[in-house]
């Protein structure tokens, strides 16, 4: 047996102008667990994308168990044993679990067989897992999705098993139970190779880190003899504080309060029920929950972008119940929402960073009745931002979607932050960032924080939420589970709600959610 | 008792009349169909339709040949489909602009041949083989039942042949392993193509095949209208267009689209055939003949306005569109 299972040499790949990959060095030993951490944009992504074949390397070898491979497409790689689970599930929607294994079958049959189902749900039962090979994958949970793309790798024989980022989307208990799944399948032979920017996720489940910094190869290190210092170093370069700081400020009275919300999907489905909350000023108020469960709705309806079914809306003791969304950005409340594609909402991926910024304030960038809009206060706006943040980009006519990642994120949460509001509605700010992005991000939250403003943070990143937010609501299927203080939670029980397991407001007398200090007078 | 036995005579060719003059959308539908199931939004039936028809009729009339008709209409139309693939699987065009292109080069290429042609175009009734092989073939037994005899089992070969091309299609998207593939290009080539499946070669093979199919309903056309190329407007007549709504009225379902091809063909005979069919309809229905024909015609357009309408009302979990139609796949996009 060859002593590595997958050995790349000198990877490098191009787009266009830009090196993803630069002479990258990755080996895999049979029966490993194997991290590759690096920041966004450090070409982890793009590497797993060459070894999978989708991506076609413009040099370097690929040897897999000692014998050198060309892989010019994913038919090759799946041949070669190489199974890869992407951070954005490669599954049809419409079509039933089974049928998306049957996809990659080209056995010569050409009709589809009547017992796939029982076929691949044998299958599965050997290896231990629960899934039901009817079900159309629309229907499922996303860990069910997760497991399904697991087995679908597993089915075609997969030696070797790349996940990208799969606990971006998990639960603690799913990731824990995926965590068990990936020994199991470690301990049975295979070798897998996990894309992660969680370091405590590297720590606790992998045998060595080979880390990646701006496309190139960095090192690899024995994870039982570093640790998350360490790591951080090698990963971003230079010396970088973990701590997320959290200010302390003085109470203030309610701000935001909201009483019985009750709020559609755009399927016409309850997405937010009966849901009471209030926000201070200078106070981060966390919200957390699978995904799906009612955030996007929540972060529409105080923006008024969507209707409310029920219940009331008070800013500063005046409803906005109703108000359209011009009225409600002039009372001072931002919204800055981070879709999965990060372009989706908030920003016009084709303008400039100027246009942009006029989007949100061409209104008070020229006088009222004047048809033209004051481009040098947009630009002038544009460059405030980009200094104050600290975006990298070539100018301020730069449309937006060929920045980075985060820099687009800088770009929203910069303008929200500079029309001044006194409540600011942020969902995902981080998402998909690295650390050094992040933390930036962190630091403009916390200084609207000390300024007075109520900030509620919709994040998907429990151990940055119970570091970042003073007090966390948890949602459940668009229900409160219960406001916790984030000083006396952990993890795995902000997990217990999530998933419904644990509702705390069934179990104290007084309800959460309403300040006994309420602006709300009751009738 | 005459008049009855000629209102059932009536009635019974009105039938036949949908079926006769309308199986060319069942193609035009299912053709369609196969192009979108593989992600590609082929505007071009209008055009694939009246090459196949221009190119199947000369050629038929020619060689004096239904079967050389036939092929030649599969492999002009086809070439259309080859373009269409080409320009935007290859070249990643975008596909709405290259389908309406192929319309006008079709609609343009049909007049262009057929008026070059003057005098010497081809008159059908002087080629025995085809102006026979586009007569009534009776089914034994089943043709002699009344109505439904001379309706459905008296038709010329490509109504059959139509119908089972319908059933054919159905039966591989819903049954078959590359039927299954095709739809999941048509969802998420991404995934299709993450799970080996060759997407270049499907889309090129399942336009090719969808326009051959579009093809050969041009050609039939031609023939139901016995190649009498008079006037302004194409064999074809703006079929492609409707078949084109029909296929959104079929849920992208073949079978679907034989229904559909029925309903939309009884509004279409209506226009042609509202006056004879008057003499059918009893006393209290007279009214019927008052409705000026300029009505019936525009009724078949009208309908396809009111069915995309009532289909974009509907929530997206309850349709069947494919997923990635009209959006081109690069693999090694970002």
């Amino acid at each position: 047996m060859a002593e590595y299972a997958i050995e790349l040499r000198n990877i490098t790949k191009t787009f266009g102008s830009v090196i993803a990959n630069k002479n990258i060095t990755l080996k895999v030993k049979p029966g490993e667990i194997l991290a590759l951490l690096g920041e966004n944009g450090s070409g982890k992504t793009t590497l797993m994308n060459v070894l999978s074949g989708i991506y076609k390397p413009d040099g370097g070898q690929i040897f897999v168990n000692g014998k050198e491979v060309s892989i010019t497409s994913p038919e090759e790689s799946k041949k070669l044993g190489i199974g890869m689970v992407h951070q954005h599930f490669k599954l049809i929607d419409v079509f039933s679990a089974a049928d998306n294994i049957c996809l990659g079958d080209n056995s010569g049959k050409f009709f589809l067989s009547k017992n796939r189902y029982k076929k691949i749900d044998d299958f599965a039962k050997k290896l231990g897992f629960e899934i039901d090979s009817r079900k159309i994958v629309m229907n499922m949970a996303v860990s069910e999705k997760q497991t399904l793309e697991i087995i679908k790798v597993l089915y075609y024989g997969a030696k070797i098993i790349i996940l990208d980022e799969p606990t971006a989307v998990l639960t603690v208990q799913e990731t824990s139970r995926l965590f068990d799944i990936l020994r199991k399948m470690k301990n049975e032979g295979h070798s897998i190779v996990i894309i992660t920017h969680k370091l405590n996720e590297v720590m606790e489940i992998s045998d060595r880190v080979t880390v990646l910094r701006k496309g190139e190869y960095i090192d690899t290190v024995t994870t039982s003899e570093t640790n998350n210092q360490k790591l951080t170093e090698l990963m971003v370069g230079r010396k970088i504080n973990l701590n997320i700081e959290r200010p302390v400020t003085e109470k203030q009275p309610p701000l935001l309060e909201i009483r019985n919300l009750t709020v559609k999907d755009d399927e016409g489905n309850t997405a937010i029920n009966d849901l009471s909350f209030y926000i201070r000023s200078g106070e981060i108020l966390g919200v957390a929950g699978i995904a799906g469960c009612g955030q996007k709705e929540l972060c529409e309806a105080i923006a008024g972008l969507r209707p409310i079914v029920c219940g009331k809306l008070i800013h500063k003791g005046e409803s906005i119940a109703g108000l359209s969304p011009k009225k409600i950005i002039e009372k001072g409340i931002a919204m800055s929402f981070i879709p999965e594609d990060r372009l989706g909402m908030g920003l016009s991926p084709s303008l400039s960073i100027t246009d942009n910024m006029l989007l949100k304030n061409y209104t008070q960038a020229s006088s009222k009745f004047n048809p033209f809009i004051n481009r040098k206060k947009g630009r002038s706006d544009a460059e405030t931002v980009i200094k104050d943040l600290s975006i990298d980009t070539p100018s301020t006519e730069t449309p937006v979607r060929k920045l980075s990642g985060g820099n687009v994120q800088k770009v929203l949460v910069g303008r929200e932050i500079k029309a001044g509001p006194n409540v600011i509605v942020t969902a995902y700010p981080v998402r998909g960032l690295d650390i050094n992005s992040s933390y930036a991000i962190y630091n403009i939250l916390n200084k609207q924080k000390k300024d007075g403003v109520g900030i509620l943070y919709v994040g998907e990143d429990l151990d940055v939420m119970l570091e970042l937010c003073d007090k966390i609501m948890v949602l459940c299927r668009g229900k409160m589970m219960g406001v916790v203080n984030s000083c006396n939670t952990t993890k795995e029980m902000l997990g217990l709600m999530m998933t419904g397991t644990e509702n705390l407001t069934a179990k104290d007398g007084k309800t959460p959610g309403i300040a006994a200090d309420s602006n709300i007078k009751e009738a | 008792m005459n008049i009855q036995i000629d209102a059932l005579n009536t009635v019974t060719m009105f039938l036949f009349n949908i079926i006769v003059y309308n199986i060319v959308l069942l193609y035009g539908t299912v053709g369609e169909i196969i192009t979108e199931k593989s992600g590609s939004l082929n505007l071009g039936v209008e055009g694939t339709m009246a090459v196949g028809a221009i190119f199947g009729y000369l050629m038929g009339c020619y060689t004096n040949s239904m079967m050389i008709g036939i092929l030649f209409s599969i492999i002009s139309a086809g070439l259309c489909g080859l373009l269409f693939a080409f320009l935007t699987v290859t070249l990643q065009a975008n596909q709405n602009v290259t389908g309406l292109t192929i319309s006008t080069f079709g609609v343009g290429l049909y007049f262009f041949v057929g008026k070059g042609l003057g005098d010497n175009f081809p008159a059908m009734s002087d080629y025995s083989a085809i102006s026979e092989g586009a007569n009534p073939i009776y089914i034994p037994f089943l043709s002699d039942i009344p109505v439904i005899g001379k309706v459905i089992f008296s038709q010329n070969i490509l109504v059959y042949v139509g119908v089972a091309i319908a059933i054919l299609a159905w039966v591989y998207l819903k049954y078959t392993k590359p039927g299954l593939k095709l739809r999941a290009i048509g969802e998420n080539p991404a995934a299709a193509d993450s799970m080996g499946v060759n997407i270049t070669l499907y889309k090129y093979i399942h336009i090719i095949i969808g326009s051959a199919i579009m093809g050969i309903g041009g050609y039939y056309m031609g023939l139901v209208l016995r190649g009498s190329f008079e006037g302004s407007s194409c064999w074809t007549d703006g079929y492609g267009w409707i078949a084109i709504a029909l296929v959104i009225f079929a849920s992208w379902s073949p079978a679907k689209a034989i229904l559909g091809t029925i309903i939309f063909g009884f509004f279409n005979t209506l226009q042609s055939r509202s006056g004879s069919l008057a003499q059918a309809f009893p006393d209290f229905l007279g009214w019927l003949k008052d409705i000026p024909a300029q009505f019936y015609s525009a009724l078949p357009f009208l309908i396809t306005a009111i069915v995309l309408v009532a289909e974009s009302m509907r929530k997206r979990k309850n349709k069947n569109e494919p997923s990635a139609v009209g959006i081109n796949y690069y693999r090694e996009d970002r």
